[in-house]
């Protein structure tokens, strides 16, 4: 049976380069935080990457604080930022994020306001998938002495949908608001300037492009002063502690040249794979509904598609004993699926987020992968319809 | 075959399901969430609905190599059991929410989705035997005695044994547990699960209080003098002897026991034990795991989950389309609560249940 990977927005396989750089750095012992050859080599390779990374992403390499990922970033930069502007400011306590944020932006900032700390203020979206400017605008006008901190995805991990981050950099440095962005999902895909986009802070992760799980960056504009959220050595800027992790970084690092290096092909041979498996699947399923937008300002490979009367836990199983990857929402702690709470921000009901699966493509997809989900779909859809529940 | 493995996190699931797939059965792992919230039912690691659970039954699947998912099961399993459980409390009745899980859930709604998604039935942990008979998948206690669980499975008709699948009711508890360790399963030495696992606490009594409300009432003889007051009637089993707290004592010194739940006018009647002897069962919305009887049998009923088999005479009675099972003991028996299944036997094999309505 054919294996079919559709969940590169999950996790992406490690790319050749990025394997071997981790095996290479690997090999080599040395903290790079020790004074003797074995470290300054450790840390001249973590230096090299970290440099590499600053013009691949357009800040300045000391502007990189490596971390463990793309959720401890995000956490850093949500509870850092607020905590520190708090501090400087007690007036302000409101934090504006979106509705559709991923889960490791969005519950740190819950976690904020349901401990009494902060207040949060959630700007709504489109049923396209785009954030309300009008919205947003408002509440900075109205209330920007009050706000500590701005936090909207680059790009969203369900429907990828590509926010308009620069616009509202604009808007928050009319009063001077930290603007931090959750840019895991369009690094190495789509062009990402964090000097261009006007951001103080924006999250990277590797294992998104082609890197190794377990290293990530919060990129944080010089002169940004943050509460750090661990203690312990100070390894990175005194932000963040822990034992660097040079293989990772370096790695992290030759996956994203190579995906910046081939962007515009990759994001070429993607969306036309993408635009196959929509029409593939609106052909076979005739009454298959949307939720991603077709085209525009959206990343390549991502699809997220209602097919209705049917669950998607049931379609999952049944595409996964067909040797097919997808996925549904999120889960919580004990793996009961839940409807999406993206979805449900764009104005999908209970029943049809229930109903809606993404699919996620990468470089290594093919169009025989989706050929082969076309003889499949039929059958799994049948048999998804034949055990809703309703 | 191509089958569903129910797996709750216990050791019971978990070796039934590595059974299955060692007989050359497709098989794929489902752990059952049966509470919206995991935590919210049971927090100890008793149960069959915690984090704790859904972790070990994922880890036993791992282990035996079988694909694994989580059915959400929570809305059924609220509707169909847990208010069931509720509504007959409120009405006097002393339900058992395995016997419903197992009718309405695990043979029903999971069943039904398993079918409906190509699988031929679901395996279990149970402890019972699905035997041939005449042609005919039948059911059967286990081997293991102490064990034995076909009295919470009497509510399955023929179309759900036909999918049933219990690979444990030949072995005992204690082989299960060593087959668990020589397979690596790490949930061999795992408590059984004990009580009902949607009350978190084990206590029953102000588990129903909480959603049933409080209501002081009178506890009271045979002839109706006041005996003692009780905080809601539904929190009383017939046969129950204990946590009565009688403010006037019985002259004899005999115990009491309670004799009938009244709810509607909220009053518990106790008496003497000899007040409880019942010689006549009869039950309602009978379900026959086999061939439905005719006539006048004789057979066993057993009245309680790891209650002994009654010898008796058992028929159906009235007409219509939902006939009363009626069964005749040879010999008494003491405290038998409406609400709780009368289950037919013979011999080993089960015939069919009934829901008890009516004692004499």
């Amino acid at each position: 049976m054919p294996q079919v990977y559709f969940d590169h927005a999950s996790t992406t396989p490690i790319s050749p380069v990025a394997l071997e750089s981790y095996i290479e750095q690997s090999r080599l012992v040395g903290n790079a935080s020790s004074l003797h050859s074995y470290g300054r080599l450790a840390r001249k390779r973590v230096e090299e990457s970290r440099e590499s990374l600053a013009s691949l992403i357009d800040c300045h390499s000391s502007e990189i604080i490596f971390t463990s990922s793309g959720t401890e970033a995000n956490n850093l930069a949500i509870k850092g930022i607020f905590w520190h502007r708090a501090t400087e400011d007690p007036k302000r306590n409101l934090i504006l994020i979106s509705t559709f944020e991923h889960h490791a932006v969005l519950d740190p900032a819950l976690w904020l306001g349901e401990t009494g700390q902060a207040q949060i203020e959630m700007i709504k979206v489109s049923k396209d998938g785009y954030i309300d400017l009008e919205q947003m605008e408002e509440v900075v006008k109205a209330r920007h002495e009050q706000i500590a901190l701005i936090s909207v995805m680059h790009s969203n991990n369900e429907v990828g949908t590509i926010q308009p981050i620069e616009k509202i950099a604009k808007l928050a440095d009319a009063y001077q608001i930290p603007l931090h962005s959750d840019a895991v999902q369009s690094l190495g895909k789509v062009k990402l300037s964090f000097k261009g986009l006007g951001l103080f802070a924006m999250t990277v992760s590797a294992h998104k492009v082609g890197g190794p799980i377990g290293v990530a960056a919060l990129v944080l504009r010089k002169g940004v002063d943050i509460t750090p959220l661990i203690h312990g050595g100070g390894q990175e800027r005194d932000i963040r502690s822990g034992t660097i992790n040079p293989a990772g970084i370096a790695s992290f690092i030759s996956a994203t040249a190579s995906a910046m290096r081939d962007m515009e092909s990759n994001y070429q041979k993607i969306f036309s794979l993408r635009q196959k498996l929509i029409s593939t699947i609106q052909e076979q399923v005739s009454d298959v509904k949307l939720n991603s937008p077709l085209s525009g300002e959206i990343l390549p490979g991502i699809a997220n598609i209602e097919f209705p009367a049917t669950e998607s836990d049931s379609l999952l199983l049944l595409f996964d004993a067909e040797g097919i990857a997808c996925s549904t929402g999120s889960a919580c702690s004990a793996g009961v699926q839940e409807a999406s709470h993206v979805l449900l921000a764009m104005g999908r009901s209970e029943v049809q987020a229930r109903g809606s699966l993404r699919f996620s493509l990468g470089i290594g997809n093919s169009e025989s992968e989706i050929e082969y989900l076309e003889v499949c779909i039929k059958r799994v859809v049948d048999r998804a319809r034949a055990a809703y529940r309703g | 075959m191509k089958l569903i493995a129910a797996m709750s996190g216990g050791v019971d699931s978990a070796v039934a399901a590595a059974r299955a797939r060692e007989s050359g059965h497709e098989v794929i792992g489902v752990h059952l969430a049966l509470s919206k919230n995991p935590k919210k039912y049971r927090s100890g690691a008793r149960g069959c609905c915690t984090i704790e659970d859904s972790h070990d039954a994922r880890r036993a699947a791992d282990v035996i190599g079988i694909p694994f998912y989580i059915w959400d099961m929570s809305d059924e399993f609220h509707d169909k059991v847990v208010e069931n459980f509720l509504s007959e409390y409120a009405a006097g009745n002393t339900p058992n929410p395995c016997l419903r899980c197992n009718e309405k859930i695990k043979f029903a709604a999971v069943l039904d989705r398993a079918k409906a998604m190509g699988f031929d039935g679901v395996v279990t942990g149970h402890y019972a035997q699905v035997r041939d008979r005449d042609g005919q998948r039948s059911l059967y206690r286990a081997i293991d005695s102490g064990k034995d669980q076909s009295y919470v499975l009497a509510v399955l008709d023929q179309d759900q044994i036909n999918g049933a699948h219990f690979p444990l009711g030949d072995t005992t508890k204690e082989n299960v547990r060593l087959e668990a360790k020589s397979r690596g399963l790490s949930v061999a030495l795992k408590p059984d699960s004990h009580d009902i696992c949607f009350v978190p606490s084990g206590d029953n009594a102000g588990w129903l209080r909480e959603r049933l409300g409080s209501q002081v009432g009178d506890i009271v003889d045979e002839v109706g003098n006041k005996l003692g007051e009780h905080k809601g009637a539904y929190t009383f089993t017939i046969g129950q002897r204990r946590g009565l707290a009688l403010s006037v004592p019985e002259k004899t010194g005999e115990p009491r026991y309670v004799l009938r739940v009244e709810p509607a006018n909220n009053r518990v009647v106790v008496g003497a034990k000899a007040g409880l002897a019942i010689h006549e069962i009869s039950g309602w919305n009978p379900i026959w795991c086999g061939p439905r009887p005719i006539g006048r049998n004789r057979g066993f009923v057993q009245v309680r989950a790891h209650g002994s088999p009654h010898p008796c005479q058992y028929s159906l009675e009235g007409s219509g389309p939902v006939p009363e099972l009626k069964a005749i003991v040879d010999e008494p028996i003491h405290g038998l609560a409406t609400g709780q299944a009368m289950v037919i036997y013979d011999g080993d094999r089960v015939v069919g249940s009934a829901t008890i309505t009516g004692t004499k």
